[in-house]
């Protein structure tokens, strides 16, 4: 199964272009033809080759340019936007690109030369988009500074484009590759300036993803896909009361069973080992297992929730403070309130977590399709007892992540499997062992306070949080910056603000869910803003513009919604619009939804998405992770619950966890409207969080329905129309 | 052993009878473009034609196709130009892409039985779970491949 057909690929890609019709980019300045992605788009090798002219930018003899791309490809897209980057500033040809990912092994002993290469907190564009601009300017400039020096010419008489440094009084030119070695070599006094936005030819284009063309024909690689020599496969099943340990496995049971070759017992958890992974999963549903679960076993999702909705009474910690919240309530003409909350829920990406290890007297090799590789290269040295300079993490396409594989327990239970057979093993979690090993969004609940002046206006708000943090080591003072999204730093302006947080964790482990924070907070948020619009007796919009009157940006958001979104026109019976805007990783984002209410039963027919999320890379890729966004909060919306029994999990697949299909996804609608001068915003988390209070605020319209829980299903709306 | 038929090539497989299609076509075959999601039949990522028809791989006995003809993504097209994955490519559908093999082998066989769908068409019939959300571009995608195959 080794496939090295880098110049069959490149015929591929191209003809498969041509096919299709409509990708050819030949216009202007603009190359003709597309760059491409190998199939398995990672180094395996450390070869520090001559045209390396920085970490980021290699130019091969033969004008290939390898862009190194220190982040996941999950399926948000920028495995092309970052080469785009890169490639306005280098003035290269598109053709000539071929990106990879950079080397987690390299990150960690060369001082993170490329950063955190975790995937998270939309960061790739709104983080890394600058560093490999700058990247690519620089190697521009050093490759200008190679021909001149040649040439003995002044750099200023030579400019570069399409791959070529050309000497514009003399018109002589040298290729990119013939230069790339003499570049590499070169210090530049200082960094080249940028340009700037206004200067943009390939940043803002709609180009083609790189990946597409692999993804219509099966050829793309995830990790669950390969296959290296002498490998052997494994299922494995972790307690399923968290926290709880193994007892006992009697592999007496299974070990004559065709295939299987060995029982591997960790201490918290039991692995198959067989020659296919089938065999493997059916000899484990046979093994019989004992677990220690302790206290955990006992507890289930009604005492979580009444702890969590209990908690609010609690004294907790003050996050912050405007004004002075408790004169302004005393003396408000009108206070309402109201309490909230959600339940867990998981992940669930498409890709079941796996992961192929192998250790060996002197390395540890992984091939996992990860959002953090520098945390695999981690997780597999503690695993394995190998230095981390020893690990070489080979990232792979994955098949969607949603902040699940920022947290890669498939890999340090491969590696540990590994080391105890000998060779190297394929790790496969089963659907049931995704869901009941997640890492999940925490339960979550809030009380909220507004009061109001005599003539309607907001003067107080306050809100008790209660909700566990996914990362404990980021608590400082009893408060989690990342538990507290979109609260405590929400563009609402409110002369008397107070947020109360008590964390509180349980044996569940938390991890961070597509926008976490923003995700259930924007429910809260949103949906409570809706019910103090509606006892201010004001329009949902009215009065978010009202405290939003400081921020234009969010005014004209708000204005392409009412426009686009046909906000106050007339809805029939049983059916009604919400809307809900919020600003997430330095994008804002509104959302109208048209929801129709039948017989108890809730269809998002119609969505409408605003955005302004500062500079556009690429216009395509900006919608399609609105869209995404949109569908995978929407899934939380209307059905996301994980229940615990006993301490365990009880959903197990897509029967019991369903999420949005065909028949539940509504007509969709993006509308880009950035702000100049704004940063690079990111976009694949804020898609998922206003969904779903624009989804109960619609429900409320339709209905006179306000559900203050989620998910939607389940809730009793018969009767309402 | 088990005689298959894999995108016009036979096969004989050395597996217990009751072994799910999926595994054979990943493990003993080496096509790993049809992709385990669910194990139950529930997600579709493992969509395969089976004499023509779209079935879920993953849940069907290899016994039960022993001499039928099994076509997977790697045997739709030569040079990915079926209609079908030509509408993707040009609507740009996938995102991660795990679920696509299955949404494109989904999609071949619903056009068959009905080569002019509406949307709800789509939403009655098209079942596979996509949890990037490619919905909206999905649909877009059936409907000009639906208008490729008829021109």
């Amino acid at each position: 199964m080794t496939i090295h057909t880098t110049l069959s690929r490149r015929q591929f890609v191209v003809s498969t272009l041509t096919a299709a019709g409509g990708f050819a980019l030949g216009v202007g300045t603009v190359p003709a033809e597309a760059a491409s992605l190998s199939v398995r788009p990672w180094n395996d090798d450390t070869t520090r080759y001559p045209g390396e002219i920085n970490a980021w930018v290699v130019i091969q003899p033969d004008d290939t340019v390898i862009i190194r791309y220190g982040r996941a490809e999950m399926g948000q897209g920028s495995f092309t936007a970052l080469p785009q980057i890169v490639a306005e500033e280098l003035e290269c040809d598109w053709a000539f690109v071929r990106p990879e990912y950079a080397s987690a092994n390299r990150n960690f002993r060369e001082n993170k030369v490329y950063g955190t290469l975790a995937t998270g907190g939309s960061r790739a564009v709104r983080e890394t988009g600058v560093i490999v601009q700058q990247a690519g300017a620089s190697a521009r400039e050093r490759l200008i500074a190679a021909a001149a020096k040649r040439w003995n010419v002044p750099t200023a008489e030579c400019e570069a484009a399409m791959s070529r440094i050309t000497h514009k009084p003399s018109g002589r030119s040298f290729r990119f590759g013939e230069l790339a070695a003499e570049a590499a070599a070169i210090k530049l006094d200082k960094e080249p300036a940028l340009k700037r936005p206004d200067q943009y030819k390939f940043i803002g284009r709609r180009l083609a993803r790189l990946d597409v063309p692999l993804k219509i024909n099966g050829s793309a690689k995830y990790s669950i896909d390969l296959e290296v020599p002498g490998m052997v496969r494994a299922a494995v099943m972790k307690c399923p009361v968290f926290g709880g340990t193994l007892k006992s496995a009697d592999e007496s049971k299974v070990t004559s069973r065709r295939g299987v070759m060995q029982v591997v017992k960790l201490k918290d958890a039991v692995a198959v080992v067989a020659d296919r992974t089938y065999r493997a999963q059916a000899a484990l549903k046979a093994l019989p297992i004992e677990w220690e679960v302790g206290a955990a076993g006992t507890t289930n999702s009604a005492q979580f929730r009444k702890a969590y909705l209990d908690a609010l009474d609690q004294k907790g910690a003050e996050a912050r403070h405007d004004g002075n919240v408790d004169a302004a309530l005393a003396k408000a003409a009108k206070v309402i309130e109201a309490t909230y909350d959600v339940p867990i829920i998981a992940h669930a990406p498409m890709e079941p977590l796996n992961a192929i290890a192998h250790v060996q007297a002197d390395r540890v090799d992984v091939w996992v399709g990860t959002q953090n590789a520098d945390q695999a290269l981690s997780f597999a040295a503690q695993a394995s007892g190998m230095k981390p300079e020893n690990v070489y993490v080979h990232n792979t396409f994955s098949g969607g992540g949603f902040g699940r594989r920022l947290g890669p327990d498939e890999v340090a239970q491969a590696v540990a499997i590994s080391k105890a057979v000998g060779k190297p093993v394929k790790l496969v979690w089963t659907r049931e062992e995704e869901l009941r090993q997640g890492r999940y969004r925490t339960q979550a609940a809030i009380r909220f306070k507004a009061g109001f002046a005599v003539d309607g206006t907001a003067t107080a708000l306050e809100m008790r949080n209660s909700a566990g943090a996914a990362n404990p080591a980021g608590v400082k003072d009893g408060i989690d910056p990342q538990t507290l999204q979109g609260l405590i730093n929400t563009a609402y302006q409110l002369p008397n603000y107070r947020i109360i947080s008590i964390l509180k964790n349980t044996h569940v482990p938390l991890g961070p869910w597509r926008a976490p924070g923003h995700s259930q907070n924007a429910f809260f948020m949103e949906s409570f803003i809706d019910e103090m619009a509606h006892a201010a007796g004001k329009d949902p919009v009215q009065l978010r513009r009202e405290l939003l009157a400081h921020r234009p940006d969010f005014q004209q958001v708000l204005d392409v919604l009412v426009e686009k979104g046909d906000w106050g026109t007339p809805m029939p019976a049983g059916r009604g619009r919400g809307i809900a805007i919020t600003e997430a990783y330095d994008s804002i984002v509104g959302m109208i939804v048209e929801v129709a209410v039948k017989n108890g039963q809730v269809k998002a027919d119609r969505v409408v998405i605003a955005c302004d999320c500062g500079t556009v890379v690429n216009p395509r890729g900006v919608e399609t992770q609105l869209e995404g966004g949109m569908i995978y909060g929407l899934s939380a919306a209307l059905f996301g619950e994980i229940t615990i029994k006993d301490g365990r999990v009880e959903q197990g697949n897509f029967d019991t966890y369903p999420v949005v299909r065909f028949k539940d996804a509504p007509k969709t609608e993006v509308y880009i409207s950035p702000t100049p001068g704004k940063r690079w915003g990111g976009v694949g988390e804020p898609g998922a969080t206003v969904i779903q209070p624009a989804v109960t605020n619609a429900i409320f319209a339709a209905t006179g329905r306000r559900l203050r829980s989620l998910p939607v299903v389940g809730q009793d709306l018969n009767g309402a129309v | 052993m088990v005689n298959i038929s894999v995108n016009g090539t036979s096969h004989q497989v050395d597996v217990e009878d009751e072994t799910p299609l999926l595994w054979v076509l990943r493990e003993e075959i080496g096509l790993t473009g049809t992709k385990f999601g669910c194990g139950i039949a529930q997600c579709g990522a493992c969509t395969v034609h089976v004499n023509g028809q779209a079935v879920r791989s993953c849940s069907v006995p290899v016994k039960t196709v022993a001499g039928a003809q099994i076509t997977t993504i790697e045997g739709l097209s030569p040079n990915s130009n079926h209609p079908v994955q030509q509408a993707w490519l040009t609507e740009q559908v996938p995102q991660c892409g795990y679920c696509q093999s299955g949404q494109i082998m989904a999609t071949v066989a619903f056009l068959k039985t009905n080569p002019n769908p509406s949307d709800a068409d789509i939403d009655a019939n098209l079942t596979n779970i996509c949890r990037c959300g490619t919905y909206e571009r999905l649909r877009r995608a059936v409907h000009r491949a639906a208008a490729l195959m008829r021109t």
